[in-house]
């Protein structure tokens, strides 16, 4: 291999991918080689580095400048200017965010400056289709330690001992998931992974998939010598195609260097790990479901116990790790289990990663450590709401998950202190809502949701949700009755009690916390037959003031309903019951005379 | 399959080729690579430091490349700069005089003192 100069690495995250970052790796090619720069300069393929929202991202090194948003025609002037003459391109560097010394650049940028990057080390650093790369930064170590120094026990007593806790939803403590296992006595046993992300908004694990396979790998391995496994399975969407091709290329690696298969490592240890594609099912990602697809029946969930540790895949003792999970255990075993618990609060250990979305200006992906505030996620990493606009709420944890009001800006994040509060840490779904988001409108999305993703087996979770959701719909629309918050809370009481799975017993949540939190708009859509936040669209009227009206005539034309009428020096007014409400005139208005009520 | 002494050799090469994406900290050498410095010949003389580096497995160097610094009839000019900050100015830079700064200053330590701006003045 040969020494080069100076790296470009650009973004092949799906984010990224789909904003052309592939043809900029082309382009970056040709004219690296049509200006004698390809024996000097590599360019590298990684995966996401979190700013999702500022992509498509190439990195160029030893520089260490990071140019955002860049495009196709951009990729000319960063050769020759940056690769040739070494002048970086200052106007396409991460906004005023970047440092003045550039040679510090990537640890300038406050987005990542916060944060602590341990499940996503490797994210955006390493080609994830090069396993020799992986192993530089100390991958299959962990492996090596496991297999040639520690026993069994040693590794779950460490995994017990950092206090890791599952990152998929429930946090349960992993090193005590272990043990269950491996107390079994079997032939078989399984280690599975969670690879079916199924949140609304949530893209950490396939971040993890797409930029680091063979941690996961690495993790499993370590897993299966753990509870006495020499089998895996990962259980990925479809939908993730880049991720299902760069776990095929990693475990094809990995086989070949002997990390995977008979012997590993000259040990003895045994394992091997095969792939299976889900079809994108919600109710897959619960564990008796997922298991039963891994089967090749229909993804439906049973009931438990016994729990998959003693009677799982085929009937056999297995264990079921969400990705993030994984993605966290080769570094503990690495760096030890009082590193690692020495992160986060006090039962909540390490850090968490979170797919940021919705109203916030930095979408993208952050990893902090637990107890940070989600006031500081919001506004210093997550960089604030757009157009300056009043944070209303977080919904976090997705649709089983609840949501965050203002008044609990400052909850320090960890797994007790959101579950006190009606929300949860999910798999890390956050999304903001500003001041303009009808909370009863939002209830009525998560539902719509659970409500299609309802596998059917059990009657609250297939009759319950769909009734809770025809009386939000009945809300929204302006038809709600005094009673109706109560019966919602009634289903919602019951629900979560009978029904068989986590996506039944989580579904009513988005509604109760939005209940809790903000009954009042509840009680404008049934009571007043208002929406507050003027998303219902029912329920409000577009209106002329006529002390403002200068009858210029413009709202009239912009109609598309042609509802709106007037003459010179009569205000003009709007017909309601012909009105579409789609605003074309309160857009146009040049007095600010029309509003929204 | 590998053996775990493999693996750790392909660790150490690996990193070797990409250490530049993690060291902020080590020696910078900054090649002046304007119209001025290429026209005096300043590629082959960042890449006579490239090979020197690779060949000699030095960790922590990183080379870049900069603009005109100013002093264009003393083109090729090369600077150094180690963890400090501290800054040495090699002028008149050529491939074997390159190779000399590798192995007397960056790999030893002892400034090539007679390659410096400051000889050249005087």
């Amino acid at each position: 291999m040969h020494l080069y100069r100076a790296h470009v690495l650009v973004c092949a995250g799906t984010g990224c991918t789909s904003s052309n970052s592939l043809k900029i790796m082309g382009e970056m090619e040709a004219l690296l080689s049509s200006n004698n720069l390809d024996k000097e300069v590599q360019v590298v393929k990684t995966g996401c580095f979190g700013l999702c929202a500022e992509g498509p991202i190439v990195v160029v090194y030893p520089e260490g400048a990071m140019y955002t948003r860049v495009e196709v025609s951009d990729v000319k002037e960063i050769v020759e200017e940056h690769l040739l003459k070494g002048r970086i391109v200052k106007r396409l560097l991460a906004g005023d965010k970047v440092a003045e010394d550039i040679s510090k650049s990537l640890d300038g940028v406050e987005f990542f400056t916060r944060q602590t990057r341990i499940a996503l080390r490797n994210c955006g650093r390493i080609n994830p289709e090069n396993i020799d790369e992986y192993i530089a930064f100390d991958g299959y170590k962990a492996l090596e330690r496991v297999l040639t120094e520690m026993t069994p026990e040693r590794v779950i007593d460490t995994m017990k001992q950092s206090g890791l806790r599952g990152r998929g939803g429930a946090g349960f403590p992993t090193g005590m998931k272990w043990s269950f296992a491996a107390q079994q006595v079997n032939d078989i046993k399984y280690v599975c992974c969670n690879a079916d992300e199924g949140d609304p908004g949530a893209f950490m694990d396939r971040s993890v998939l797409e930029g680091d396979p063979h941690s996961l790998i690495e993790a499993m391995a370590i897993a299966g010598f753990a509870i006495g496994s020499s089998q895996g399975f990962i259980y990925v969407r479809a939908e993730y195609p880049i991720a299902v091709k760069r776990l095929q290329i990693a475990i094809e690696q990995a086989k070949e260097y002997g990390l995977l298969g008979d012997n590993i490592l000259g040990t003895g240890f045994k394992f091997d790990l095969e792939l299976r594609l889900g079809a994108g099912a919600f109710v897959c990602g619960e564990e008796t479901a997922l298991m039963t697809s891994i089967e090749g029946h229909r993804g439906e969930p049973r009931p438990r116990p016994p729990f998959p540790a003693v009677k799982g895949l085929w009937q056999k003792p297995s264990i079921l790790n969400n990705v993030e999970t994984y993605a966290n255990i080769p570094v503990i075993i690495l760096k030890g289990a009082e590193w690692f618990s020495g992160i986060g609060t006090e039962k909540s250990k390490g850090t968490k990663v979170f797919a940021l979305g919705g109203k916030i200006n930095n979408t993208g992906l952050v990893e902090v450590p637990m107890g940070t505030t989600l006031r500081e996620v919001v506004y210093d990493i997550g960089g604030g709401i757009p157009k300056g606009k009043a944070f209303k709420a977080a919904q976090m944890g997705g649709p089983s998950g609840g949501c965050v009001p203002v008044q609990h800006l400052d909850v320090h994040i960890d797994y007790d202190s959101l579950i006190s509060i009606g929300a949860m840490m999910g798999s890390g779904g956050l999304i903001v809502m500003d001041e303009d988001t009808c909370m009863v409108d939002i209830a009525k999305f998560f539902l719509e949701f659970t409500v299609d993703e309802s596998c059917g087996k059990c009657p609250p979770c297939r009759i319950g949700t769909k009734r809770m959701l025809e009386i939000l719909t009945k809300i929204t629309e302006g038809k709600g009755e005094e009673g109706d918050i109560e019966k919602l809370e009634e289903l919602a009481k019951n629900i979560k009690t009978s029904a068989l799975c986590g996506l039944g017993q989580t579904a009513p949540n988005p509604v109760l916390s939005t209940i809790r939190y903000f009954r009042d708009e509840y009680e404008a859509h049934i009571y007043e037959k208002r929406c507050t936040a003027g998303v219902c669209k029912s329920m409000m009227k577009y209106v002329v003031d006529p002390s403002k009206c200068k009858s210029c005539g413009l709202c009239a034309k912009a109609c598309p309903m042609n509802c709106i009428s007037g003459e010179k020096k009569v205000p003009y007014v709007i017909e309601q019951d012909k009105c579409a409400k789609c605003g074309a005139c309160m857009e146009k208005c040049p007095f600010k005379a029309i509003s929204k009520i | 399959m590998k053996s775990i002494a493999e693996l750790e050799e392909i660790r150490r090469k690996t990193l070797e080729k990409i250490s530049l994406r993690t060291s902020a900290d080590g020696i910078r050498i900054v090649v002046g690579m304007a119209t001025c410095g290429i026209a005096a010949g300043a590629r082959p003389v960042m890449n006579a430091f490239v090979e020197e580096i690779d060949k000699r497995n030095l960790k922590n160097v990183t080379v870049s490349m900069t603009g005109c610094i100013g002093v264009c009839k003393l083109e090729p000019v090369v600077e150094v700069i180690d963890k400090n900050g501290n800054k040495v100015t090699y002028v008149k830079m050529t491939a074997e005089k390159a190779a000399r700064v590798v192995v007397e200053h960056i790999v030893n330590g002892n400034v090539c003192l007679d390659l410096t701006i400051g000889a050249e003045q005087r």
